[in-house]
């Protein structure tokens, strides 16, 4: 004899995908959902219906109290910590001029920037890099001697290249933007950001 | 009369603004800036502005041939005194919460019969060409209220409501860059390259802030609105285009109002 009804059954059913629904939840309040659809309009290379689908990461950090210690973050870190793409060995420091230029330029993905702009990386937004560029901002720690501090093991290489490639990764709701794993630069383009930074013969490093 | 002046003066102050904006990028540029905001402390260029939008207040050249004194701003009709630190606000007579500049397409359409594309589609000036009607209106009203506190009450359901969602908005990080204002101002003596960000998380910032716009900004030879300021981070936060005159931009405007409660309203101030 069945112990548990058909009908009970199904709303068991119902509440357990219902509850794992809101957990993993990437969908906004309708109320807010409804004003940025209403207020904001695609251009450019931004597109609104695209925009407006929020990956988990996102959901997740867009709360007012973020509780960064807890079990979702930890999961989250894990889930993108497996989703970072590696380059092969000896073959993750491309050339450290390109990369300054990377660094340099704040292109891409604006609304006003035409589809085909090259992406720049705007590192010098947010952090201190070469000492000859003083205006560099300070939302992120001074990366200047970064290798020369560090060293250039595998360890540091395999490490930074996980941190420009997803730096939620590693800290969960960083100000950092996600090159990689959003698309912004390509993995010639982290290379050779990479050069930047730990190259031995990179200015940076002298 | 005015128009015209604030359109030569605009053109005489951005060539001399060159030098300095395009000067070398160093720490010196913010000295500079200062030192030629002390020079013209007294004469802020905003001040023709604000001529010209009292113009516009009184004018009649409009399809209905009426000035805007029947425009009520929350205080009653004409009253202006007073009224920018008490927007945004609930407005009964059309059951909304508007800001200021959703207030005034109101006005120009009911009561002046402009067309919602007469009254919304030149809301910042462009470069070389004629200065927006909407920054004079907005910078003269909103001097109106200097030397006054903010006061933002949250009364009504409604308003309470937008603050929420303004705040809903502040805290939300989307895009390619996952960016959201609390990116670059929820923090102390941050920069973006050599610009400093204010801290809307510390009432005092907030509060001077919030109470120096509409600005003269000395880098554009123009006087910008909050809605500019706010249009263009959004560009720099890649998020889509915001709609002049929508209510998301009241919902973040009622956030930010709101974190000014309180605090000195001294516009229109002198930006880099
Ligand atoms: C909007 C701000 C911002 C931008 C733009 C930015 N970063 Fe960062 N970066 C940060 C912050 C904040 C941290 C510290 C928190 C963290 O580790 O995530 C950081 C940390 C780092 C670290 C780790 C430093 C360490 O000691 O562990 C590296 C490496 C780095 N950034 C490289 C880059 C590169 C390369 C770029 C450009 C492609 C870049 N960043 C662009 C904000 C930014
Ligand atoms: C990627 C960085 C970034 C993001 C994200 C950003 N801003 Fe800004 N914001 C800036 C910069 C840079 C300035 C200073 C510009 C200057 O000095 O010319 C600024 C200036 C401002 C100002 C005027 C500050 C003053 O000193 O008067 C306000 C107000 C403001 N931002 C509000 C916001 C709000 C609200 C949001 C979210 C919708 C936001 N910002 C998102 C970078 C950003």
């Amino acid at each position: 004899m069945n112990l548990v009804s058909r009908p009970i059954k199904f709303t068991i059913l119902c509440l357990v995908l219902g509850v794992s629904k809101l957990a993993f939840s990437t969908e906004l309040n309708p109320q807010f959902h409804e004003l940025l659809e209403n207020g904001l309009r695609s251009k450019g290379p931004v597109q609104l219906e695209f925009f407006l689908q929020l990956d988990p990461i996102q959901k997740f950090c867009s709360e007012s109290s973020v509780d960064i210690q807890g079990d979702k973050a930890s999961l989250l870190m894990s889930e993108a910590r497996q989703q970072i793409q590696y380059p092969d060995d000896g073959d993750y420091v491309g050339d450290w001029r390109e990369g300054e230029k990377i660094a340099q330029s704040g292109k891409g993905l604006r609304f006003n920037d035409s589809d085909d702009t090259k992406n720049g990386g705007n590192c010098y937004a947010c952090h201190q890099i070469r000492k000859e560029e003083l205006a560099y901002g300070t939302l992120g720690p001074s990366l200047y001697q970064y290798g020369k501090l560090r060293g250039y093991s595998k360890e540091i290489l395999r490490y930074t290249w996980g941190k420009i490639f997803n730096p939620q990764a590693f800290l969960i709701c960083s100000n950092m933007p996600r090159y990689g794993h959003k698309g912004i630069l390509t993995m010639e383009q982290m290379r050779d950001l990479m050069g930047l930074l730990l190259d031995p013969e990179s200015p940076v490093n002298e | 009369m005015g128009r015209l002046v604030i359109n030569l003066i605009r053109l005489g102050l951005v060539i001399c603004s060159l030098g300095l904006s395009h000067g070398h990028a160093d720490d010196g540029t913010i000295s500079a800036v200062q030192e030629y905001r002390d020079l013209l402390s007294d004469s802020n260029p905003a001040e023709l502005w604000i001529l010209s939008g009292e113009e516009l207040w009184f004018s009649t050249t409009n399809p209905n041939e009426v000035s805007l004194e029947k425009c009520d701003l929350g205080k009653g009709p004409g009253v202006l005194k007073g009224a920018y630190v008490e927007l945004p606000r609930y407005f009964p007579d059309v059951e909304k919460v508007m800001d200021l500049e959703q207030r005034l397409i109101h006005c120009r359409m009911v009561i002046q019969g402009l067309s919602r594309y007469e009254a919304t589609s030149y809301p910042f000036t462009k470069r070389g060409e004629e200065t927006s009607e909407i920054e004079m209106l907005v910078t003269f009203i909103a001097s109106e209220s200097k030397g006054m506190r903010m006061n933002i009450p949250l009364n009504h359901v409604a308003e309470k409501n937008m603050f929420d969602l303004g705040k809903q908005l502040f805290y939300f990080r989307a895009g390619s860059h996952d960016f959201g204002c609390i990116t670059c101002h929820s923090g102390d003596n941050k920069r973006i390259r050599l610009q400093e960000l204010p801290n809307f998380k510390n009432q005092e910032q907030a509060r001077k802030t919030y109470g120096s716009w509409p600005a003269y900004r000395v880098s554009a030879g123009e006087v910008r609105t909050m809605q500019h300021r706010l249009y263009d981070c959004f560009r720099q936060q890649r998020f889509p285009e915001a709609t002049y005159g929508d209510d998301l931009m009241t919902a973040l405007i009622m956030f930010l109002a709101k974190s000014a409660d309180g605090g000195l309203y001294n516009a229109p101030a002198m930006k880099r």
